[in-house]
């Protein structure tokens, strides 16, 4: 049946198309929608790409950032699934498309999107003033002491970082107070401010005040150490921060970074955005920016993809279930 | 003396003619969507910004400033002659300006407003370029129980200083609250009053409802009253200028205050929107003739238009700093930025000399270039008040609806825009203010994720409110301007039992 419905659109894409032998491009300006608000790390990520294809002309049509973080992301999810058809919009997307509808019921399924390809995997730190414990273990054995729960900040609730306090939780025993700021920049402020004794950002949202001096970088939620040796701060590179594993805090997670077209466009239109993401991968602006901001880059199209997202997908859905963060 | 040197060596790289025509270009492109009555800042910057990524660093932020400066003195132009604020803080300004206008006064009331603009920038940036470490540390301090008593303190200055009937601002805000829990809510990840429907997932869109509120609106009420727009364009000339500016000092006192006021919203982050409105409350509180207020004094343009932009100019500080936008417009400027690789941040002071000073500079440059192009632009903005309205409330019933469509793309927005347009003329035929309604619609939402992180955070104890002094100073001075009526009543009271027990 998919099959057929695939085949349906790509012969009225076609027909449509006559004069694109050669391949489909867009005829107008093209949205890169990012989930969230200005500044987080999906919004620095929109930027480098928009900058990444346009100093390197991998596109006729100029691209354009539209940030639609209204609703924690869900408007961004919404206004995707009602452009069926478009092929001028793009989503960069993250793990909010598998937790959002389990959270808040949002009417919505990745599946009704048009993957295009995963273009990074995003990593989470323990994050803790500079003031604060140096090690693991001295900040969950602080964390058990302190008469009030120790308050980790974060973005939005009951989404990943909420997940990782939740877990975090259950393996040492200690208690969180857990506060859902609204981006990812807010809770490093606040970290820094001395409002909060801790977070899970992702590297390029703490980037700025880790190099300052003014946070600590406990550990990462990964099987491994972050590989690039580069000094980032005075004395430290991403190499430096040990894994969680390694500090006895037996938590892991990874964020997808991934672009999808709207529902029902044609394999052609698909295959031009594979295309120039593919491209942008290979550019410098792309493997400057995994670096600086520790992202895994990666690759998956076509089946490939399917498969990790649902694989993806499962994994995300039981860790929200483990969490009891699913709605009833 | 390191800050002088280094803004010199910005004025240094600034001063080429390259520049300066650049300035020229970003200003006046600024002003025009500015102008645009609800295409305003925010959109505007969104649909320039491109335009400037094939320049070098320098040239690009010297534009996008630009444009920046340019929306910001074009808001006033809307707010004052068609009452529609293009951007949150313009909206007080319409209180006093667009009367004015009626009056045949509009050349003073965009005088006096480009004026006061152009003072309270030069306070901010003078602000920026000498406290700019300090400031940045300050802002730090700001947790979730300090936001929530900003928050607090300009709902009760509100309340207590507004003129108008205190049940009727008070039904106005409950209602703009209440409008402002639509949507997701962050603090508990749920939706809340969107009936399933998948439109009100994002919530009330604050700019289409203050297009509706105050755009809408006020076409149905002219069009009910005498299908013209009661302004007449004024002569204009430099003597129209010269004059208001003569009669400048006189308002010194308030000029300062709304200064004051807006630098310490501004560097309070998020704090910008709010500046604006306690600028005029205060100016009106303190003023000798509170009943002229609302009815064109050139006092309510200079209060609020000199807080909105001493806000606006010195909320760059907390987004170079700490990255936290103070406004829309500011909000995409920093995307802007990280364009150019400078991530706003503690470091950016540090490792980006050339780049902020440059961009300080720019300020005081853009500032100056500005005004007198505003100035002298200001005939041709004021002429449209002669064509006849027939022939422009279509204009602005289209361009209020491109705008109210344009900031979400969406159409249902448009409808959202004009269900305010009858309810802000129903508002405006039963005496209930409009203000309080956008002042709770804009910061609603954001006054109760501070509260509720507040709670979360202390544990749900109150104290937290009281807890150092700093919060512990706002909290009480907003619960005295609550009550500053009765307040003022005590003490003229015992000033009057007191002086017949002296005589």
């Amino acid at each position: 049946m998919g099959q057929i419905v695939k085949t349906t659109a790509a012969i009225a894409g076609l027909l449509l198309s006559t004069p694109a032998f050669a391949g489909w491009e867009p005829s107008k300006p093209v949205e890169i929608v990012v989930a969230a608000g200005a500044g987080g790390a999906s919004d620095q990520m929109a930027r480098m790409m928009q900058a990444a294809i346009q100093k390197n002309h991998l596109m006729k049509q100029p691209m354009v950032v539209s940030l639609k973080g209204g609703a924690s992301g869900a408007e961004a999810l919404m206004y995707m699934k009602s452009s069926e058809g478009d092929p001028n919009k793009v989503l960069i997307a993250y793990s909010l498309i598998y937790m959002l509808p389990l959270s808040a019921k949002i009417p919505f399924n990745w599946r009704d999107l048009t993957p295009v390809s995963v273009i990074a995997l995003d990593q989470f730190v323990l994050w803790d003033n500079a003031s604060g414990p140096k090690t693991v273990k001295e900040f969950i054995d602080a964390a058990k002491a302190a008469s009030a729960p120790f308050k980790m900040g974060g973005t939005g609730s009951k989404r990943e970082d909420h997940v990782l306090t939740v877990f975090m939780e259950q393996k040492t025993g200690a208690k969180f107070s857990y506060l859902p700021y609204k981006s990812g920049g807010e809770a490093a402020t606040q970290l820094v401010g001395g409002h909060t004794e801790s977070n899970v950002n992702n590297p390029s949202e703490n980037l700025e005040v880790w190099r300052a001096g003014q946070v600590r970088a406990l550990c990462v939620f990964d099987k491994e150490r972050i590989s690039y040796k580069t000094k980032v701060t005075d004395t430290q590179s991403w190499n430096d921060i040990p894994t969680c594993k390694e500090e006895g805090l037996d938590v892991q997670y990874l964020m997808l970074r991934a672009m999808f077209l709207p529902g029902k466009v044609t394999q052609e239109q698909q295959a031009f955005y594979v295309d120039v993401f593919q491209k942008v991968t290979q550019t410098a602006e792309y493997k400057d920016y995994m670096e600086k901001q520790a992202l895994k880059p990666i690759f998956f199209t076509g089946k490939d993809m399917v498969e990790f997202l649902e694989d993806d997908d499962k994994q995300n859905a039981s860790l929200m279930n483990a969490a009891g963060f699913v709605a009833k | 003396m390191e800050a002088f040197g280094l803004l010199l060596h910005g004025f240094a790289v600034l001063l080429t003619w390259k520049t300066l025509l650049l300035m020229m270009v970003g200003l006046v492109l600024g002003i025009f969507v500015g102008v645009l009555p609800g295409l305003g800042g925010p959109n505007g910057v969104a649909i320039l910004l491109p335009l400037t990524f094939t320049m070098d660093p320098t040239s690009a932020i010297v534009m996008l400033s630009c444009i920046y400066w340019g929306a910001l003195f074009g808001g006033a132009i809307t707010s004052i002659l068609f009452n529609i604020p293009g951007e949150a803080w313009s909206v007080a300004t319409t209180f006093d300006g667009y009367p004015m206008a009626q009056q045949g006064k509009a050349a003073e009331a965009l005088t006096a407003a480009f004026t006061s603009s152009f003072i309270g920038s030069l306070v901010a940036v003078l602000l920026i370029t000498f406290l700019a470490p300090m400031i940045s540390s300050f802002a730090l301090k700001f947790g979730p129980p300090e936001f929530f008593a900003v928050y607090l303190l300009t709902f009760c200055s509100f309340v207590g200083l507004g003129r108008e009937a205190k049940h009727k601002t008070v039904i106005s805000m409950s209602l703009g609250l209440l409008l402002a829990g639509v949507g997701m809510d962050t603090v508990s990840g749920q939706l809340r009053m969107t009936f399933g429907s998948a439109e009100l997932l994002r919530g009330i869109n604050f700019l289409v409802a203050v297009i509706g509120l105050f755009g809408i609106s006020e076409i149905l009420l002219t069009m009910e009253e005498r299908l013209a727009l009661r302004g007449h364009a004024a002569g204009i000339s430099l003597r129209v200028v010269l004059s208001v500016w003569k009669d400048l000092p006189k308002y010194w006192v308030t000029l300062l205050r709304s200064s004051v006021i807006g630098c310490w919203l501004g560097i309070t982050p998020g704090g910008a929107i709010a500046a604006s409105f306690m600028g005029y409350n205060l100016a009106k509180r303190f003023s000798k003739d509170q009943e002229s207020f609302g009815k064109g004094r050139i006092e309510g343009v200079f209060a609020p238009e000199t807080a909105a932009h001493a806000s606006g100019t010195s909320a760059l500080l907390p987004m170079l700093a700490l990255g936290i936008p103070g406004s829309g417009t500011a909000a995409i400027l920093l995307g802007g930025l990280m364009v150019w690789g400078l991530n706003p941040g503690p470091l950016l002071f540090v490792e980006h000399k050339d780049f902020v000073w440059g961009l300080i500079a720019s300020m005081y440059l853009g500032n100056v270039v500005g005004l007198v192009l505003v100035l002298t632009t200001v005939p041709i903005f004021a002429s449209i008040l002669r064509v006849p309205f027939a022939a422009v409330a279509p204009m602005i019933v289209v361009s209020c609806a491109i705008g109210a469509y344009a900031i979400q793309n969406a159409m249902f927005d448009i409808w959202l825009m004009l269900g305010f347009g009858v309810v802000g003329y129903v508002f405006k035929k039963i005496g209930i203010p409009l203000a309080p309604f956008t002042l709770a619609l804009v910061l609603g939402s954001r006054a109760e994720d501070a509260f509720r992180l507040s709670m979360i955070g202390s544990g749900g104890d109150m104290k937290v409110f009281w807890s150092n002094g700093l919060v512990g100073g706002i909290t009480t001075l907003a619960i005295v301007l609550l009550f500053w009526p009765v307040i003022d009543k005590a003490i003229a009271g015992l000033g009057r039992m007191l002086r017949p027990a002296r005589a």
